[in-house]
């Protein structure tokens, strides 16, 4: 880990009775992608409109770069931000937007022009400089905003749910290019998403946030793979949840007493829970393997009777509904057959078999 | 022959259900043809317009070219009015001082009239319709007695000067403030302020606030981003506020005949009296015209103006 670029230092801010963004202590590193990630409401977008100065936090200091930003304005603030709605200025071309925050470069014509065509290079917009705002679509004054910001030179780049706006394979094509100019740059990206996939695409971490509090922060693999909450795992992608109890915790495994899984073992790790201990046992959709004959080995297996299936072109869903339980489990399978008929066999016996370690433990209260 | 007999043919075809085949035509003309469509519910408006200015103004025009005879024209074509008009130096210079005059009225107006609308687009979060009503109050009584309200306050006895003697400011009242052109400025822009307010404040608030955010973030303080963003895009409502003002106000003959004195008399003035007390209507109309003419010119000035400024601050 790198030294922080921004460091929040008991940040809270309080619109009259609503608390947008509770006590909050956390680092941002130099050059890592990072991103608040939280449904709308959660206080990702407070929180970074506070870092952009925007917003004056009721409590606590926001350091950039070592500095205290309280008494700093925006424009003085060596950071510059990506608006959701872009903010192209409409009474200017893209060569305007550009140079817009140039004013004070001190650079020359030539000097500026000549930056600015190779920002254009750089956003893949070559030879649009004399295009209108109003004459972009909105692909591509998302990029003309980026390159205003980034024209900049600023120590972190913000972006407000930049991706939005767009149809899916722009979206997704965008998202390369934002993760591969962030590496070439250097530069520190902020982002501000409701969108888990972008969010586990683009980041080297991640702040997951709800009702103005950060529930945890981690890599997206941590975060997916071993999430601290039963919160951050169920916002994160798909989870099952069984209720268990430790009953006794040996060397290298855990053994956890469930009603409906019976006893399972779960390898030891840092975070596990002690003997006695209400936990949550929490498996991945895709960490159950379906057997549809009776298997040889019983252990990590548990019988139920298929429901209703979704497909989903590379993947299908289907519920599997056990005895002892009225919630249906959620199962996740590749498509890598053509047929699907074995997902069509409506309360024919299915057996669901998952490995030691597809297991995660959460404390339960 | 072949042709004549199929063109019989179709004729025919088209007499056999006359009534039907022109009442669909016409349905499908109008529901297919948007300039049809738009042409009808223009309609109204059109027709007023053309009854109401055009026609007034082709009148205007002739009557320029006629020579006023004691009580009636000579109704042959004669430029002796224009003739008139550039050699009597007073119509030109009277119509040079109202343009000033106007000009004047339109820059304290659009002056006064901007922070006004700035507040209510930006500061005033709620009951926006109640501010923007109470702009309107001073309209509810009349125009003529809003412009003898200023005299009351310009007046050698009037508010101003007696409530400046009774403050020991002065001893005797100040005569420069009503009959002369400042007193028309005055009264003219307190009059047509509302006209200026609301396109101003139309401009003002369809401005995207996160515009205003993005020059912040982009280096610039609260003045500049004002300077290179607000107000280049609230130029139109400017414009429009400043055209409202200034084409009214040139032709304008309550206000200087009411406050301006000797030396605050306009066009209006003068045109006026071509048409009643010096009775020669033909060269009233042909001042109109130079009037009308003068006017346009300034306007194209203006706006070619304000489009060059508006790029080289952006």
């Amino acid at each position: 880990m790198g030294e922080a670029i921004i460091l929040f230092s008991d940040i809270s801010k309080h619109f009259g009775q609503v608390i947008a963004v509770a006590n909050t202590n956390f680092e941002i590193y130099r050059g890592e992608f990072f991103s608040l990630l939280g449904p709308s409401g959660c206080g990702k977008t407070t929180l970074l409109r506070m870092v952009a100065g925007f917003e004056a936090p009721t409590t606590g200091e926001i350091f950039i770069d070592g500095q205290p930003m309280s008494a700093t304005p925006p424009n003085h603030r060596p950071v510059n931000i990506v608006f959701q709605n872009y903010a192209i200025f409409p009474h200017l071309d893209v060569r305007g937007n550009i140079a817009f925050g140039m004013r004070k470069s001190g650079l020359s014509r030539a000097e500026l022009d000549q930056r600015i065509d190779e920002v254009l290079e750089l956003i893949k917009l070559p030879g649009y400089g004399s295009r209108g705002a109003d004459e972009l679509s909105g692909g591509q004054r998302q990029r003309v905003a980026l390159a205003r910001a980034l024209i900049k030179q600023p120590k972190v780049l913000l972006l407000d749910e930049p991706l939005g706006a767009l149809d899916k394979k722009l979206r997704e094509q965008m998202q390369i290019e934002l993760r591969q100019l962030q590496q070439q740059l250097g530069i520190t990206f902020l982002f501000v998403t409701h969108d888990q996939e972008e969010a586990l695409t683009l980041s080297d971490r991640i702040a997951v946030m709800s009702d103005g509090h950060v529930m945890e922060i981690a890599s997206p693999a941590e975060l997916y793979e071993s999430p601290g909450s039963r919160f951050v795992a169920d916002f994160i992608g798909s989870m099952n949840f069984f209720e268990g109890e430790v009953s006794c915790r040996e060397t290298s495994t855990v053994r956890v007493t469930t009603r409906v899984l019976g006893e399972i073992e779960v390898p030891l790790t840092t975070a596990s829970p002690t003997t006695g201990e209400r936990v949550w046992v929490a498996i991945r959709p895709e960490k159950l393997q379906p057997v549809f004959s009776e298997p040889q080995s019983r252990t990590n297996t548990v019988v139920g009777q298929m429901g209703p299936s979704a497909y989903l072109g590379d993947r299908s869903h289907f519920y599997v509904h056990l005895t002892q339980r009225e919630e249906p489990v959620l199962v996740a399978l590749q498509n890598l057959e053509r047929s699907l008929d074995h997902l069509r066999r409506p309360n024919q016996p299915v057996w669901l078999q998952w490995a030691d370690d597809a297991v995660v433990l959460l404390p339960r209260d | 022959m072949d042709q004549l007999t199929r063109s019989d043919m179709n004729s025919t075809d088209r007499t056999a259900a006359p009534s039907t085949n022109v009442g669909f035509a016409l349905r499908r003309l109008f529901r297919t043809s948007e300039a049809l469509r738009g042409y009808i519910l223009l309609s109204p408006t059109l027709l007023t317009m053309i009854i109401g200015l055009a026609m007034p103004l082709l009148v205007l025009f002739t009557l320029s070219f006629w020579i006023q005879e004691y009580l009636d024209f000579i109704r042959t074509f004669s430029l002796k009015n224009y003739f008139d008009f550039f050699h009597k130096p007073i119509y030109g210079k009277i119509l040079f001082k109202s343009i000033r005059i106007s000009g004047l009225v339109t820059l304290a107006t659009v002056l006064l009239a901007y922070p006004m609308a700035y507040f209510i687009a930006f500061r005033i979060q709620r009951n926006k319709l109640v501010w923007l009503i109470l702009i309107t109050v001073p309209f509810w009584t009349s125009y003529l007695l809003r412009v003898f309200a200023w005299k009351i306050m310009l007046g050698y006895n009037g508010v101003i000067n007696s409530g400046l003697k009774s403050l020991g400011f002065i001893t005797e009242p100040l005569a420069f403030l009503l009959y002369n052109p400042t007193a028309v400025v005055i009264t003219l822009a307190h009059a047509w302020a509302a006209f200026a307010i609301l396109p101003i404040y139309v401009s003002l608030e369809k401005i995207d606030r996160s515009l205003l955010e993005a020059a912040r973030d982009l280096g610039e303080n609260a003045f500049m981003s004002f300077v290179r963003v607000t107000l280049p895009l609230s130029m139109p409502g400017v414009i429009a506020a400043s055209l409202l003002v200034f084409i009214p106000t040139v032709g304008d003959y309550v206000t200087p005949s009411l406050v301006g004195g000797p030396s605050g008399i306009m066009i209006g003035n003068i045109i006026q009296s071509m048409f009643g007390k010096a009775l020669n209507w033909p060269l009233g109309a042909a001042i109109s015209v130079m009037s009308m003419l003068t006017v346009t010119a300034m306007i194209c000035l203006f706006l070619w103006g304000t489009h060059s400024f508006r790029r080289r601050i952006a």
